[in-house]
C-alpha cells in the first residue's frame, strides 16, 4: 500500500476526555484499501463525542463508495443517536457522491437462516430420502414406459447413439477391464495355492478360480468399473445440460430427452456389460492359469480340463445373467442423477458423486440378493 | 472532449498496433486505439469482427501475437499473473453471461472480492455489498439470492455489482444490455452512466445496442475487417461514409435509435 492510499483522521480538539464539540480533520485517500483501521477510529471517536462532531473534509484527496459509506453510517448513527454531525469542505464531486450512497442506503439485510433442530432435521432428511425413492421409481416407470413404446414401434429407436454408446462405454473399458480381472484372478489364485498344496490338491485351482471369477468376481467387478466409469459420466453429462437448459430445449423440441438421452444410454450398456464380464471371465481365468503353472505346477491343458468339468453352463450363465441387470440400475442412477441437478456448477459434482455411490451401492445389494435367490432355487 | 484535454490528459487504455489472430484466421490487423480518462467508450461491430476478443486480450484473457497495450501507463502484454494483480484490482469486469459464481449467493459473490482484497470488518463488507446491491438497482433481497433464482436483468446487474466492487477506475462491460427487454437495457444505460458520473470512473463497453451508443457512449470505434472503421462521437460517425459504417448506423434498427436519441434530447 503506498502513502497515498492511506486514510489519516486527526482529532483537532483536545480528545482526552469526552466532551461536547470534537473537530475532527479527514485527509488523505478514502477508498477501500485505505480504510481499515478508520472504522475503528470512528467508532472510538463518535463514542467520545457528547453534543457535536464537525467533521473538516476539505483535504479528502480521493472518496469512493466505500469511504463514503463510512462517512454516511456515522452521520447515520449520529442523527439517530440525536447528536448533531456536520461536515465541511466536502468537494461537489464527492459531495454529489455522498448523497448518491444516501439515496441507495439500506440497512444490510443478510440473514442467516437459523439452524433446525434434530428433529427437523430428521423430518427433512427422511422427507427427501422417501422424495428420492419415489423419484426414482416415478424415473424408472416413465423409462420403462418409454421403452416399450419403442419397442412397438422399432422405427423410434435410435441406433446411432446406441452405438456411439456401445463404443465409449464398452469397447473403450476393455483395457481396464481386461487389467483388473486378470490381477483379480492371479491374486485369488496365489492366495488359493498355499492352502491346496497343503492337501495335495493342487488341480483344485482350476474349481476355485473358475467358480469365484465366472460366478461372483468378473461381474461385480465389470459393473463397478463401468459405474466409475460411465454412471458418473452419464450424471454429469445430463446434469451439465441441465444447467444450459438443453434439456429444456429438447422438450420444446418435441424431443423426449429420456428417449434421446437415456434409452440409448441403457440398451447399450445392458449389451455392453455382458459381453464386458465374458471378456472379464477370460481375462481373469488366465490369470489364475498363469499363476497355477508357475506355483502349483497345473499346465494349461490340465487347468482347462479340470475347468470343464469344475465349472457347468449355468455357473457361467448365473454370472453373465446378472450383468443386464447390474447395466439397467448404473444407467437408470446415473441418468436419473443427472437429472436432479439444479442451476449451479456444485450441483453437477455432488449429483456425479451421488450417481457413483448410489449405483455401486444397489449393484452390490442386488448381487446379494441374486445369490439368495439362487441358493433358493439351487442353481 | 477537446483536443487540449487529450493532450494534457494521459490515455487509460492505450493500444497501439495490435495483430491477433486465430490460428490462419486474422482477428486485428495494426490495430490502434486510445481510451481517455472518464469517457464512456464503446466498441461495436458486427459479429465476430473481434470486439470480444479485443477486449479479452486488453484483461489478460488472451495473448496477442503482436503489439502493445498500455493500462493505466503500464505495459500489460506478457504479464504474468503475479504482475497482473495490481492492475485487475483496479478494474473491473462483466461478463457478457454475467459469469457469477453460481454456488454462491449474490451478496457473497460481491463479498468474495472485498474479502480477498481488502482488509475491512466484516461488518463494514457486508454493508458495503448491500451499498452494491442496491447502487445497480437491485432489490435488497436479492443479495440472499442464488444467481440461478435471478432472472437475466437481474443477473446482468448482480454481475455489475460484483463488477464494481473494489470501487475500479475502469469498468469493462461486455454486451451489458444483450439478451434484455428494452426497459431493462434503458435502465442498465441509466445505471452506466450514473456510475460514470457518480464514480468518475472510465467504462469501456462491447455492444451492439444501438439505443444504448446513442445514448451513453462518449465515443464509438467501429471495428471491421480486422481494422478501425472509424472513431468518434455517434454524431461524427453518423457522418461518416464507410459502406460498412453507413449499413451499420442507417439500417433500419440504426436510424430509429437515432430517431429516440433525437426526441430523447
Amino acid at each position: 500500500m503506498t502513502d497515498e492510499q492511506i486514510a489519516y483522521l486527526v482529532i483537532e480538539t483536545d480528545a482526552s476526555s469526552a466532551m461536547a464539540t470534537v473537530n475532527v480533520r479527514c485527509t488523505g485517500a478514502w477508498i477501500v484499501q485505505g480504510i481499515a483501521q478508520l472504522e475503528h477510529r470512528l467508532e472510538d471517536i463518535s463514542r467520545l463525542v457528547e453534543k457535536e462532531l464537525v467533521i473538516d473534509g476539505a483535504a479528502i484527496t480521493a472518496l469512493d463508495t466505500s469511504g463514503a459509506w463510512l462517512l454516511h453510517r456515522t452521520i447515520r448513527e449520529f442523527e439517530q443517536s440525536g447528536r448533531k454531525i456536520t461536515i465541511n469542505g466536502l468537494r461537489p464531486e464527492f459531495s454529489a457522491l455522498m448523497q448518491l450512497i444516501a439515496y441507495c442506503a439500506t440497512v444490510p439485510e443478510i440473514s442467516q437462516p437459523s439452524a433446525p433442530d434434530w428433529l427437523a432435521r430428521i423430518g427433512r432428511l427422511s422427507w427427501q430420502t422417501l422424495h428420492g425413492v419415489s423419484g426414482m421409481l416415478a424415473f424408472i416407470g416413465e423409462c420403462a414406459i418409454i421403452l416399450l413404446r419403442s419397442f412397438i414401434r422399432p422405427s423410434r429407436i435410435r441406433w446411432r447413439p446406441i452405438f456411439h454408446n456401445l463404443q465409449t462405454a464398452g469397447f473403450n473399458a476393455l483395457p481396464i477391464v481386461g487389467m483388473l480381472s486378470f490381477l483379480m484372478g492371479f491374486v485369488i489364485a496365489y492366495q488359493g495355492a498355499d492352502q491346496l498344496q497343503r492337501f495335495g490338491a493342487n488341480i483344485f485351482i482350476a474349481d476355485l478360480v473358475g467358480l469365484s471369477m465366472l460366478r461372483e468376481l468378473s461381474p461385480l467387478l465389470t459393473a463397478i468399473i463401468v459405474a466409475g466409469r460411465s454412471g458418473s459420466a452419464y450424471a454429469a453429462q445430463i446434469g451439465t445440460m441441465k444447467v444450459t437448459e438443453e434439456i429444456d430445449a429438447l422438450r420444446t423440441i418435441g424431443v423426449g430427452p429420456i428417449e434421446l438421452l437415456v434409452l440409448p444410454k441403457m440398451l447399450a450398456l445392458i449389451i455392453a456389460l455382458p459381453l464386458l464380464t465374458v471378456f472379464a471371465d477370460v481375462a481373469g481365468v488366465f490369470g489364475g492359469m498363469l499363476m497355477a503353472r508357475s506355483k502349483l505346477d497345473v499346465t494349461f491343458d490340465v487347468f482347462l480340463d479340470r475347468l470343464g468339468d469344475a465349472v457347468s453352463l449355468s455357473s457361467f450363465m448365473t454370472g453373465v445373467g446378472k450383468a443386464p441387470v447390474f447395466a439397467a440400475i448404473i444407467a437408470l442412477v446415473g441418468c436419473y442423477q443427472g437429472f436432479q441437478v439444479g442451476g449451479s456448477a456444485d450441483s453437477v459434482g455432488r449429483q456425479t458423486t451421488v450417481s457413483v455411490v448410489h449405483s455401486i451401492f444397489l449393484v452390490i445389494l442386488a448381487d446379494a440378493l441374486f445369490s439368495v435367490v439362487f441358493n433358493w432355487l439351487k442353481i | 472532449m477537446s483536443a487540449t484535454m487529450e493532450s494534457t490528459q494521459k490515455a487509460v487504455i492505450d493500444i497501439r498496433a495490435l495483430n491477433s489472430r486465430f490460428g490462419n484466421n486474422v482477428v486485428h490487423d495494426n490495430v490502434s486505439l486510445t481510451v481517455r480518462p472518464g469517457e464512456i467508450f464503446a466498441l461495436v461491430g458486427g459479429s465476430g469482427c473481434g470486439k470480444s476478443t479485443m477486449l479479452r486480450t486488453i484483461i489478460l484473457l488472451q495473448q496477442p501475437v503482436s503489439g502493445s497495450i498500455r493500462v493505466f501507463d503500464r505495459e500489460v502484454i506478457g504479464l504474468n499473473d503475479e504482475e497482473a494483480l495490481p492492475l485487475r484490482r483496479r478494474w473491473g469486469v462483466m461478463f457478457e453471461r454475467g459469469a457469477l459464481f453460481s454456488s454462491l449467493t449474490v451478496a457473497e459473490n460481491v463479498s468474495m472480492v472485498l474479502r480477498e482484497h481488502t482488509q475491512l470488518s466484516t461488518r463494514l463488507i457486508d454493508e458495503v455489498v448491500a451499498l452494491k446491491v442496491a447502487l445497480t438497482g437491485l432489490p435488497a433481497d436479492a443479495g440472499s439470492k442464488y444467481p440461478s433464482e435471478l432472472s437475466g436483468g437481474m443477473r446482468k446487474r448482480a454481475a455489475l455489482a460484483r463488477a464494481i466492487a473494489l470501487d475500479p477506475e475502469l469498468l469493462f462491460l461486455d454486451e451489458p444490455t444483450a439478451g434484455l427487454d428494452p426497459l431493462s437495457a434503458s435502465g442498465i444505460d441509466e445505471l452506466v452512466r450514473s456510475l460514470r458520473d457518480a464514480l468518475g470512473l472510465t467504462i469501456m463497453m462491447v455492444t451492439h445496442d444501438l439505443d444504448l451508443l446513442w445514448r451513453s457512449a462518449d465515443r464509438v470505434a467501429v471495428l471491421g475487417e480486422g481494422h478501425i472503421l472509424g472513431v468518434g462521437t455517434m454524431t461524427e460517425l453518423s457522418r461518416s461514409d464507410h459502406p460498412i459504417i453507413r449499413e451499420y448506423f442507417y439500417g433500419p434498427r440504426g436510424r430509429a435509435a437515432q430517431e429516440q436519441a433525437w426526441k430523447k434530447k
